[in-house]
């Protein structure tokens, strides 16, 4: 009846799961009491849970960001204490069984649930907004995207209670995740987060290259695209193009596991080096789909921050897009180890020093903008410019392991660790938060505390270099990745080093935290309210609307004669609101449940599949093709907003602006 | 539905004539593959080469008939995406070769 599933699955024995799981029932229990104390049900449900708007779904993207951060960055310093602690004789406090499940699920959950969440929320707020779009093309799958993102995230939580998680690392090599060495079920619960919010991310990506190759307002050809829209778009052919390959490789592992198949096992003529070959060349391009938005995001702040246009538009476009294509053609460089030859190992890491000159290109672009600018530094020029020296020195370590030579000594080190923590934290996050601090005036109406954001960006930048340089140094001493414990003195004292380091990103995460308490504290006082939408004399579209914008963004569409089209009208004294013009009804998505009932569905269904209980597995199936059939037979799917309604909203928002301008 | 149908888009979307047209077409290549094959009328090179022709010239046939592809400005979006998606797959899979083949000949696994 309950397949594998039994009382014993559930971990009594291990008292920090407990305590963690009194912890967030307390949580959980005190926020669905507010919830319904304060009677917002009917609110979450109609504004939030169903909504297609892009702007909202933005909004839950980035929360279900922040909270697989806090997760992700619980597990980061568990491990760093563990290794600070397992010294010599002492074993530390995590045993085995339970610290490989930790790194397993803090890389999962860090890529596919906090970057990736982060990533698809920017895209969703600023891109229909930058190319003066009403919403994304697909509205629903839009929300559908969300839910399957959010199921998996919450069913690789649901692996914390019940049963356990992967211990084979973030990507599962075989033969070790095969059911011979991994018989639990931590393989399954990553084989159907995966594969769940697979389906998300790739509907993701569809979305937004119809919308930015159907969508963009009249006038906007390709190359007065703005940068972060190209850089969306380029993300979104990726995303195309190497998610199926990732699909495919964890369901060939999946029938392994499952059907008794033999891909990838040692035996019965498997070969787990295919797994590898398929693996990274989803997960190089991966890493291009999470950076490349993050320089969209600096590409947009630079230039504001700065008072001038972005220095070679050009340029930075044509790097972006070479930089798209050369990311598909270096997944080898993560397994060089693997025994291919001189000839392979040699094309594929002189392909990836090769990226390193597109990445020089926009890293001058922005330096340039910069140059004999008015720079403000702002929190958002604090975190462009902490990236700028950080990814630096990350991409240099990356060209370094991309010398085959070199890289035979540094696999699987600590220096990888470093490097690649370097890249993603350094490139990646700083971008993020730098983007969130940049767009929340428009998102919210409100500006973010700069104080508490530029405390943030202190310790996350000092935090850093104190938990990773260690682990450079680590790595050329030897040490290996996802060790337990240790008996060699020297790594010690760097590893007490690193304790500091991630104790220092603590205390930023806390600012971050704070940062956002008193924003939302502080958010009715005249200097942080956005009365104009347009708080940093911005260059691209999204600053024309009103902060929050109204549902359908734009009343009348923009017309858009140059790059930068929002600073050429403010410029040339045009409005590019119109506003007083004609208004005409307005064609916009109803919101639907489908995407919510599709998502439980699904989480059901991987929830059974992990356990055998095929009876519910099958019950999740009909669940989500029920739910399909449903949402595509049903017509009534769309409204108008009346012209008077719009002439409303509009006239509202001059009449601010008018008395803005009056004080 | 003898007239040809046209999206708001203006990508045609066929007519019968020419799914029909192209369903006879597919199914004479098919035919003529397995008749290669079955009658041993060529040596095994001349089968494998003219397999291939069969093959090359049926993707174009799928692609022309049933995905509307063609030369004409309307398409010139279908045409982007599919040169694309054929340059990534190729190169995903001569990679994949390339990788397999070499570490197979230095790790003497196959």
């Amino acid at each position: 009846m309950l397949g594998r599933l039994s009382l014993s699955a559930i971990p009594l024995d291990v008292p920090i799961l407990v305590g963690t799981f009194i912890g967030v029932a307390i949580v959980g229990i005190a926020v669905l009491g507010l919830i319904t104390y304060y009677g917002k049900w009917g609110y979450l449900w109609k504004e939030w849970f169903t909504s297609v708007d892009h702007k909202r779904l933005a909004v839950m993207y980035i929360v279900l960001a922040l909270v697989a951060l806090f997760r992700g960055f619980a597990d980061a310093i568990m491990m760093r204490t563990q290794l600070a602690l397992a010294y010599a004789g002492n074993p530390g406090y995590l045993p085995p069984h339970h610290y490989d499940q930790i790194f397993s699920a803090h890389g999962t959950i860090m890529i596919f649930f906090l970057a990736m969440a982060f990533m698809t929320g920017l895209f969703n707020f600023v891109v229909p907004l930058q190319i003066g779009a009403r919403d994304v093309a697909f509205p629903f799958l839009n929300n559908l995207s969300f839910w399957m993102t959010a199921v998996a995230f919450i069913l690789v939580n649901v692996s914390l209670f019940i049963g356990e998680f992967s211990q084979c690392g973030w990507l599962a090599y075989p033969p070790l995740s095969e059911t011979q060495f991994s018989p639990g079920v931590g393989v399954d619960y990553y084989i159907w987060a995966i594969q769940i919010s697979g389906v998300g991310t790739l509907l993701t990506g569809v979305n937004f290259f119809v919308t930015i190759v159907k969508m963009r307002a009249p006038g906007m050809s390709w190359m007065k695209m703005p940068v972060f829209t190209w850089t969306a778009f380029c993300s979104s052919i990726l995303i195309m193009v190497s998610f199926p390959v990732l699909t495919v490789a964890v369901a060939l592992l999946g029938l392994d596991r499952y059907f008794g198949m033999h891909f990838f096992t040692n035996d019965g003529g498997g070969n787990q080096m295919m797994y590898l070959n398929l693996i990274w060349a989803w997960g190089h391009p991966e890493v291009y789909i999470l950076v490349i938005p993050a320089f969209g995001v600096f590409s947009e702040v630079v230039p504001a921050f700065s008072g001038k246009p972005l220095f070679g538009y050009a340029t930075m476009v044509y790097a972006t897009c070479s930089i798209m294509v050369l990311s598909f053609v270096v997944w080898v460089h993560h397994f060089f180890t693997m025994g291919a030859g001189p000839d392979v190992n040699a094309f594929f890491g002189i392909a990836t020093m090769i990226i390193s000159i597109p990445t020089g290109v926009k890293l001058f672009n922005w330096m340039f903008t910069m140059y004999k600018g008015r720079i403000q530094y702002h929190a958002c020029m604090y975190w462009a410019v902490g990236f700028m020296v950080t990814f630096t020195i990350g991409g240099m370590t990356g060209v370094m392991m991309a010398i085959p030579g070199a890289d035979f000594v540094l696999h699987n080190s600590l220096f990888l660790i470093a490097h690649f923590h370097n890249v993603i934290i350094g490139g990646v996050y700083f971008g993020y938060i730098c983007g969130m601090n940049f767009w929340a005036p428009k998102v919210l109406g409100f500006k973010l505390n700069e104080s508490w954001g530029i405390r943030a960006f202190w310790f996350w930048l000092v935090g850093f270099f104190f938990a990773f340089v260690p682990l450079y140094v680590l790595g050329f001493q030897g040490m290996t990745r996802r060790l337990n414990h240790y008996d060699n003195p020297a790594w010690h004292p760097w590893l007490l080093i690193a304790e500091v380091g991630a104790v220092l990103i603590l205390l930023g995460i806390a600012c971050q935290l704070m940062q956002l308490y008193v924003s939302i504290r502080d958010c009715n006082l005249p200097a942080n309210r956005d009365v104009t939408g347009d708080p940093w004399n911005g260059r691209t579209l999204e600053w024309s609307t009103s902060s929050p914008p109204p549902i359908y963004n734009f009343a009348i569409v923009p017309n858009v004669t140059a790059l930068d089209a929002f600073m050429h009208d403010k410029e040339g004294g045009i409005d590019t609101r119109q506003a007083g013009g004609h208004y005409e009804a307005i064609h916009m998505p109803k919101n639907t449940a489908a995407g919510l009932v599709v998502g439980i569905s699904s989480l059901v269904f991987g929830f059974a599949a992990v356990w055998y209980i095929w009876w519910l597995a099958a019950l999740g199936l009909i669940g989500v093709i029920g739910a399909v059939i449903a949402r595509s037979a049903n017509k009534d799917i769309d409204y108008y907003i009346p012209a008077e309604e719009v002439a409303r909203i509009e006239n509202e928002h001059t009449r601010k602006l008018l008395a803005q301008a009056a004080e | 539905m003898s007239t040809s149908h046209t999206s708001s888009s203006g990508e045609s979307h066929g007519s019968v004539a020419s799914y029909v047209i192209g369903f006879v077409l597919a199914v004479i290549l098919t035919v003529l593959s397995f008749a290669v094959v079955s009658t041993h009328s060529l040596s095994p090179t001349g089968t494998l080469g003219a397999l291939s022709v069969l093959a090359l010239v049926q993707v174009l046939v799928h692609l022309h008939y049933f995905l509307h592809m063609g030369g004409s400005s309307e398409q010139r979006w279908n045409n982007i995406a599919f040169v694309f998606t054929v340059s990534f797959v190729a190169i995903l899979i001569v990679g994949t070769v390339f990788i397999m083949t070499n570490t197979a000949a230095h790790m003497m696994s196959r």
